[in-house]
């Protein structure tokens, strides 16, 4: 973190950059929150661990119309989510000075209390320079340990790897973290029948409070006038209905980010309910991979998209069915 | 109650149809006096990518049991391509209702040309009776667009 520093203070000094784009503490020791700092005493608040788990690549699209270069931290996998808002030009990289830091997957919270641990007080274990794979965690119980990765966000268990896809210089040294299948849970779903699938969808997205929390943060989602603020929509209030309310907003939001979905996590990261809404997604990826052929959103920024392009010999829509 | 017991459960079917082929293949079906169940209610659309896939969870919500989308066969499109572009969206859609447990049967895309006004009725028939089997759609019904 110091050297982390140490470089946005040179810059910040040399006048190549205008403000730096990184995160600061937040109200709890596992809640930093992404800022802007424009002077160099104001970077005393800078913070990088292992709970900055925050994609800063959509702020890049506001930082884009600021005058003057914005250094911004990303990590590996947030590299993606910027190359893609690249290639949508939402994003200038003229604008940007990117430095790639290094990952050793991130944290969360809910996962840590999922384990039991209650009533925490500090957690030690979570800077870059620990060279440790166990958290110690200080609560009002006294102390409690658990592995680094049984506490890491879902998307780290299926890390996409430990390379910066644009860059302009690299601090850190990264590890990929994958010790999963990121479609494990697509494919036990796929092999439900209609009523288990439909009664899973309907607990896990009837907890959905319509905070639009994972529109707002999702990069790909960065449409100046959302279809959703639409007042017009009968859906828009909340009332109850006998299905699941929320179907048609995740479904659409799915939908609007087909292709364009880099599978970055962090609408499952924000949701305060905890619904696992990184299962949309990877439902759409997991088609357009088997139907239109390997893609992976943000990792260039040169190949059509695969909803923005076609094949004479595509499968018929049929196909659903066949597949069973 | 027991006389409504009694009456055939009669589908809401929402038909989208292409203007330059399906539109007037259900015109020529219309023509040519062959009959397809009053349950369709057809929607003109410029162009089959025209339809959004919020148009079809929109016709869900609001009460409809079953959406169909017809255009031009692959390659006929008035505009060239418009249907490579819906054929794709319509797969991931479909594919993306089954995932959430939606009966399949709810669904379909057919390409009907213009001169296939027989086609245009027995898909119709067809639909429908898939529709009727399947019964009342309340997975994707929302209450709160009742009107």
């Amino acid at each position: 973190m110091q050297e982390l520093v140490k470089r946005a203070n040179e810059l910040l000094a040399e006048k190549r950059v205008a403000r730096v784009l990184g995160w600061k503490a937040g109200e709890f020791q596992y809640s930093p929150q992404p800022a802007y700092f424009e002077k160099q005493e104001e970077m005393e608040e800078f913070v990088y661990n292992g709970f900055c788990g925050a994609n800063l690549s959509k702020y890049m699209i506001e930082a884009s119309k600021l005058e003057g270069k914005t250094l911004v931290f990303l990590k590996p996998c947030d590299t993606y989510s910027f190359n893609q808002l690249l290639k949508e030009h939402r994003a200038d990289r003229e604008k940007a000075y990117i430095i790639g830091v290094g990952c050793k997957g991130k944290l969360d919270i809910e996962a840590i209390k999922k384990q039991g641990i209650k009533g925490i007080e500090d957690i030690s274990g979570i800077e870059m320079s620990d060279d440790t794979d166990m958290l110690t965690i200080g609560t009002l119980y006294g102390e409690k340990t658990c592995s680094y990765a049984s506490a890491m966000l879902e998307r780290c268990h299926v890390c996409k790897g430990k390379e910066h896809k644009v860059y302009d210089e690299v601090i850190g040294e990264s590890i990929e973290t994958k010790d999963s299948d990121r479609l494990d849970r697509v494919n036990e779903i796929e092999a439900m029948n209609p009523e288990e699938k439909f009664s899973f969808f309907q607990k896990e997205l009837s907890k959905c409070i319509r905070c639009n929390a994972c529109r707002n943060v999702c990069p790909a989602c960065s449409c100046r006038k959302c279809v959703f603020d639409s007042d017009k929509f009968d859906s828009a209030q909340k009332a109850n209905s006998d299905s699941f309310e929320e179907k048609m907003f995740h479904i659409i939001r799915a939908f609007h980010v087909a292709g364009r979905c880099t599978d970055c996590g962090e609408c499952t990261r924000v949701c305060p309910q905890g619904i696992p809404l990184h299962l949309f997604n990877r439902k759409f990826i997991k088609d357009i991979d088997e139907l239109y052929g390997t893609y992976q959103a943000g990792e260039d920024t040169q190949p059509k998209g695969p909803l923005t392009s076609f094949a004479y010999d595509d499968a018929e829509p049929d196909i659903v069915g066949e597949r069973g | 109650m027991s006389i409504e017991a009694k009456e055939e459960f009669r589908p809401n079917i929402v038909a989208f149809c292409c203007n330059w082929c399906s539109y007037a293949g259900a015109d020529l079906a219309g023509s040519s006096r062959l009959a397809y169940p009053a349950d369709v209610k057809i929607i003109r659309v410029p162009c089959s990518c025209r339809v959004n896939p919020m148009f079809i969870l929109r016709a869900f919500e609001k009460g409809a049991d079953g959406v169909i989308m017809c255009g031009c066969h692959p390659g006929d499109c008035h505009y060239s391509t418009g249907n490579y572009y819906a054929r794709r969206r319509m797969t991931l859609l479909f594919s993306m209702l089954d995932y959430i447990g939606v009966e399949q049967g709810r669904t379909r895309v057919e390409w009907v040309s213009a001169a296939e006004g027989v086609k245009f009725s027995a898909t119709m028939n067809e639909f429908v009776r898939k529709v009727r089997s399947l019964g009342k759609n309340v997975r994707l019904e929302d209450l709160r667009c009742r009107n």
